[in-house]
């Protein structure tokens, strides 16, 4: 049995015209010997009688080393190499002289504007990948809507209770912490014009308008919709959707529509607890820093604070649910390979849905506010 | 065939694995010796991968003990845990290749973690294994998703001999292969048991690849060793858990693909079967 600790390889040079190897001449035992090679004479016969061990990395390093001399004009064989390792390093000496062929030159790198124009065509073929996932699931969800006992009620439940319900704690949170930083920042600013009751304007705008259905939305991209990438990215990878496939379940039936209808459910009920506790928490901050009571907050609140206002907070929040699910199940789809891929997929889905939640808020703001609302 | 006086490079003895109140092994007993391709069989849900996973550090048993290149698996620190895997290699059912790496740089992976060598050396070492394996140099710049079965078996062998190992573990070597490819394997296994004077554990439910390779199996069943021995004298051993292996219209067949290839052989070369230094 081989000891576990190993001799390194190493070259003595008992004579000018004579180099004797010894040690191990493994991966692990040959260090950066390779690079000594070359400054040896180059004509000097070589005994390889001391290797205790050889290995393919051993084998590769001698013979092409023994080739850079033949190549020099100096002929060399190493004698007295052990029998044990004789069909190893003949082996080996096929393949390094197959490989000695010039390698194929690798294609060159593309330029600035080479990388600008296949950037574009991905972008391009991305947004018509999208238009047509959101072609398809506008069909499916026609379809089911044609058919409601086609609707996997089931899965939507389950999916209302891991997107909405399992959401409230953090979004909770989140929205109070809003609501305590809105009304705190608006402090200040109120206090210097003694207009301390308009605080209720402040915070009761902003969080129903504003923050609410964008901090739900974004949390929930990050929490639901890299879920949703991550579940179907790897159901792809396994072959889950093809089986789903040839056994006759249309993917998009069984994995997307659930979720964009759960999503739809859940994410106006999560904006309106969001705004709940988002005015609650700027309700704390108006009695702690201005003196404004519960009472007069409310009351000032229901008058500032018009049903359009509030509803049209709420209105975003079913467009939100949709982008979010639509692309958290594309980005899903797209993933191909393997657990890189998967990786990759889920990052893009919370980047664009995100970035496409936001653009969404600011294209209503313009709308509401050419609308006068 | 190895002679049965050569040192054992895996003893496993009174070993039991339980999970849960399931018991998958008891008092199992197994030796394999130096320069042997020993196969393990059994039906599934018998322990096979249990055992392979004890003896490569992925599991521990419940008790009995299992020693590896003379080193016993029970009380190993992690310097040795790393020396010892170091010295062998892995080849798993489905590949295990790094989806983010291309097949070259799997394959010179190992090298890269535990030497100092060039990186132009490694990636020409990793080429040699690669060749070695059977697959065409231009398949080391691609990724393992775009290879098909086979290919990704071939590479996932070829990282396994990265480091050149003395000692090879593979799961399930021909599952989910052509005839065609399956046979190719049959080869590579006995070539590099020649080359290298590989030890070779494997896992497999190819009576093809059994006739052809294995110089020893043992049969898993019922949680305990149903029997261990060359094909052959298994097939004369009279116990149900083994005979089902050789009952069906497959084992039969394999059985006679054998003996037939043995007679070509021997009227070919004028040798009794190809057998290893």
């Amino acid at each position: 049995m081989a000891a576990l600790q190993l001799t390194p390889a190493a070259i003595a040079e008992p004579t000018a015209q004579h180099l004797a190897l010894s040690g191990s001449w493994t991966a692990l035992g040959i260090g950066t010997i390779e690079r000594q090679l070359d400054a040896l004479p180059a004509n000097a016969t070589i005994d390889a009688s001391g290797i205790e061990s050889l290995d393919t990395v051993g084998a590769w390093v001698l013979q092409s080393y023994l080739r850079r001399r033949a190549d020099r004009g100096v002929a060399g064989e190493l004698s007295d190499l052990p029998e044990q390792f004789a069909a190893l390093f003949d082996a080996v000496a096929a393949q390094v002289a197959q490989q000695d062929r010039p390698a194929t030159p690798a294609g060159a790198a593309p330029s600035t504007l080479g990388r600008l124009g296949r950037s574009t065509m991905d972008l391009a073929e991305q947004s018509l990948a999208l238009l047509n996932f959101v072609g398809q699931c506008a069909c499916a969800i026609g379809a089911c809507l044609a058919h409601p006992a086609r609707l996997r009620w089931r899965t939507i439940l389950f999916n209302i209770r891991s997107a909405g319900f399992d959401a409230l704690p953090i979004v909770g949170l989140l929205s109070f912490l809003l609501g305590i930083v809105v009304a705190y920042q608006g402090a200040d600013q109120l206090r210097q014009y003694g207009a301390n009751i308009f605080v209720a304007d402040l915070v009761g705008l902003s969080m129903l308008r504003e923050f609410a259905p964008l901090i739900t939305a974004i949390i929930i991209a990050g929490r639901s919709g890299s879920a949703y990438a991550a579940q179907i990215g790897t159901m792809s990878v396994t072959e889950e959707i093809d089986a789903m496939r040839t056994l006759g379940i249309a993917p998009l039936n069984m994995l997307v529509v659930p979720k964009i209808f759960a999503l739809l459910i859940a994410l106006p009920l999560l904006t309106l607890f969001a705004d709940v506790l988002g005015v609650f928490g700027g309700m704390l901050m108006a009695q702690a820093q201005l003196g404004v009571g519960f009472p007069e907050f409310l009351e000032r609140f229901v008058k500032a604070v018009s049903v359009t206002a509030y509803l049209s907070g709420l209105f975003k929040a079913p467009v939100f649910a949709i982008i979010i699910a639509v692309i958290g199940c594309f980005q899903g789809f797209r993933t191909a390979g393997g657990a890189d891929s998967v990786g990759r997929q889920t990052t893009r889905s919370v980047v664009q849905s995100i970035f496409l939640v936001i653009l969404a808020d600011a294209l209503f703001s313009v709308a509401f506010s050419a609308l006068n609302l | 065939m190895p002679s049965a006086t050569a040192p054992a490079v895996i003893e496993i003895s009174k070993l039991v694995t339980r999970f849960g109140d399931h018991v998958v092994h008891r008092d199992i007993e197994l030796a394999v010796r130096r320069a042997e391709i020993f196969a393990v069989i059994g039906g599934s849900g018998s322990g096979k991968s249990t055992l392979l996973r004890e003896m490569i550090l992925l599991h521990r048993p419940d008790s009995g003990s299992i020693r590896v290149l003379g080193v016993d698996l029970k009380d190993i620190d992690d310097a040795q845990a790393l020396a010892l895997r170091q010295r062998w290699g892995v080849m798993f059912q489905h590949g295990g290749l790094f989806g983010s790496l291309t097949i070259k740089e799997n394959i010179g992976l190992p090298l890269r973690e535990y030497t100092a060598l060039d990186d132009a050396l490694i990636d020409q070492i990793a080429a040699c294994k690669l060749a070695l394996t059977g697959l065409k140099p231009e398949v080391g710049d691609q990724y393992p998703a775009e290879l098909s079965g086979g290919m990704m078996k071939r590479a996932s062998l070829a990282r396994a001999l990265a480091l050149d190992p003395q000692l090879l573990f593979l799961d399930e070597p021909t599952a989910g292969l052509d005839p065609q490819s399956a046979g190719e394997v049959d080869e590579l296994v006995l070539r590099l048991r020649d080359l290298f004077g590989l030890s070779i554990v494997m896992i497999t439910h190819d009576l093809d690849l059994l006739w052809a390779v294995a110089d020893r199996v043992a049969v898993l069943g019922d949680g305990r060793m149903q029997g261990v021995g060359s094909m052959d004298e298994l097939a004369q051993i009279d116990n149900p858990a083994i005979r089902q292996f050789f009952a069906g219209a497959r084992g039969r067949s394999a059985q006679e693909n054998s003996a037939s290839a043995k007679a070509q052989d021997a009227k070919q070369t004028g040798r009794s079967s190809s057998k290893p230094k």
